[in-house]
């Protein structure tokens, strides 16, 4: 393995990867048969299209402590089933616009498009995303204990006194 | 005639063939409304129209379709309607819409917040642009806008945008005011310090999920996803990360659908400000799709349509 996944405590980070079927996932396999080279934090998830991705997967993964989450799909237009792939540009385009509210990072949620004859292309997504997520280090966790005590400095926020409303 | 008389002429014309109208009457005292469900000509005396009248009654129109059934809205409230006509989900032919400009709602949370406690409340009046109230027989005047609901203060549709009636003068929508919301000025903050405020209001959550069952947009009710086994996205824990789930699941299944009515914050009892979430997702959804919710009956959601090439949308290869 190349030390590109090189955590300073020596782990690796735990990355899920949504890959539909018909490209993203034959792209991944026919990268492993070509035996191309790529870090192994990836634990990839088969689904039949990207359309079946429901955006829930996502937030579930990142909230259940996923340090990246990284979707696949056949490029739009190329989709097997036609038009899933259209409709989950609109929910992952939406999830990755909505997230930085949340205060979970956006750069831990990629989407992107890698055909079943791309496997160059899936080794350098999957080497660049690992080096990001590496770089963003684990992530924090809503399940770490933090006091019960208000926060003063956000306490302004509660009934959004000054100025209004949201 | 004033505009409540006016509303209640209109409703007992129209009450012989309906099953029922809804509107608002006093609740255990003059500060608070309830939802009044008017049958006969009688129930239809103790109406109300006012700035106690909080309450979407949008919510309760999915599960009583297939009946005849009327119901009072104010501008915030009729958005609901017309989405869940966009939606499909009601018959426009079973619904008769009564309409009223509104001059603001009273936000329990606020004034509570400003009085101290919430006790019996011998009178509540709105005034012009104050609030006078007597609370254990002290006399207090307040400025309306340090206490009504934060989506009043920004309101730019006070009027009914649909009905069949509609009582009483067209309000002039407010000029908001200066500053920023809510929504920028937590922006502000960094990505840590945005979960950590989560994780913090998370741990306060009980889960009640009144956020959702105020939500007049979500309409599943017993198959809510949140409690279902099957699909099994969020257990029954109340930990900080399931109620934060639970959260982001209403977030996402409102995406393109919230008309922000703001009743899920209302709902809170924990006064959990979670409108934030809704005002993103409603910033996010109208600059992708360039429509906003509850504005127009022939809308198709966003997230159920496509263009094949997306303008908005940066292509990913
Ligand atoms: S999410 Fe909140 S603001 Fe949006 S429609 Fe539902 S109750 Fe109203
Ligand atoms: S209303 Fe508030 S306390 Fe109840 S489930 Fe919703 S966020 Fe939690």
């Amino acid at each position: 393995m190349p030390p590109s996944n090189d955590l300073k405590d020596g782990g690796e980070l735990r990355i899920i990867g949504f890959l539909c079927n018909w490209c993203s996932y034959s792209g991944a396999d026919a990268a492993g048969v070509a035996r191309l080279e790529q870090p192994t934090d990836l634990r990839i998830i088969r689904t039949p299209c990207t359309g079946r991705i429901d955006p829930l997967f996502i937030l579930r993964a990142l909230i259940n402590g996923a340090d990246g989450v990284l979707v696949s799909g056949c490029h739009p237009g190329d989709c097997h089933y036609v038009e899933g792939n259209f409709h989950a540009r609109r929910r992952l385009e939406t999830l990755k616009r909505i997230l930085p509210i949340s205060g979970i990072d956006p750069e831990r949620f990629k989407y992107t498009w890698v055909s079943a004859s791309e496997s160059g292309r899936w080794q350098e997504t999957v080497r660049e995303f690992t080096a990001k997520i590496h770089a963003l280090g684990p992530a924090p966790r809503m399940t770490d204990v933090v006091s019960r005590s208000k926060d003063l400095s956000l306490e302004g926020l509660l009934l959004q006194d000054e100025n209004g409303g949201a | 005639m004033n505009v409540l008389e006016t509303m209640k002429k209109c409703i007992r014309e129209a009450l012989p063939d309906l099953d029922m109208v809804m509107g608002w009457e006093q609740g255990f005292d003059t500060l608070h409304a309830t939802p009044l469900f008017m049958e006969t000509a009688e129930d239809v005396d103790r109406l109300i129209l006012g700035p106690t009248c909080v309450q979407s009654l949008a919510v309760h129109l999915p599960s009583l379709k297939g009946k005849k059934i009327g119901v009072v809205v104010k501008g915030c409230d009729s958005r609901a309607v017309v989405q869940l006509l966009s939606e499909n989900l009601l018959n426009r032919e079973n619904l008769v819409i009564f309409g009223f400009g509104c001059d603001g709602v009273v936000s329990l949370s606020r004034l509570k917040k400003k009085l101290g406690a919430l006790d019996f409340i011998e009178s509540a009046e709105k005034k012009d642009d104050r609030l006078c109230i007597e609370i254990n027989g002290e006399q207090q005047d307040l400025p309306f806008d340090d206490i009504c609901a934060p989506k009043c203060l920004t309101c730019s549709r006070p009027n009914a945008i649909i009905s069949d009636h509609f009582a009483g003068p067209q309000r002039t929508p407010r000029i908001p005011a200066k500053g920023k919301t809510a929504l920028e000025k937590f922006e502000e903050k960094s990505l840590p310090e945005r979960f950590d405020f989560w994780k913090a209001q998370m741990q306060r959550c009980v889960r009640c999920y009144a956020c959702r069952d105020s939500c007049p947009m979500c309409v599943c009710r017993d198959h809510c996803v949140a409690v279902s086994r099957n699909p099994h996205f969020v257990s029954q824990e109340a930990t900080a990360s399931e109620n934060f789930m639970f959260q982001l699941i209403h977030v996402m299944h409102l995406a393109g659908r919230c008309v922000s009515c703001g009743e899920c914050e209302r709902a809170c009892p924990m006064d959990i400000p979670l409108g934030l979430l809704r005002a993103k997702s409603t910033e996010v959804t109208s600059a992708l799709f360039n429509q906003e919710a509850g504005l127009d009956q022939e809308a198709v959601l966003p997230l159920l349509s496509f263009n094949i090439e997306e303008e908005t949308i940066e292509e990913h290869d």
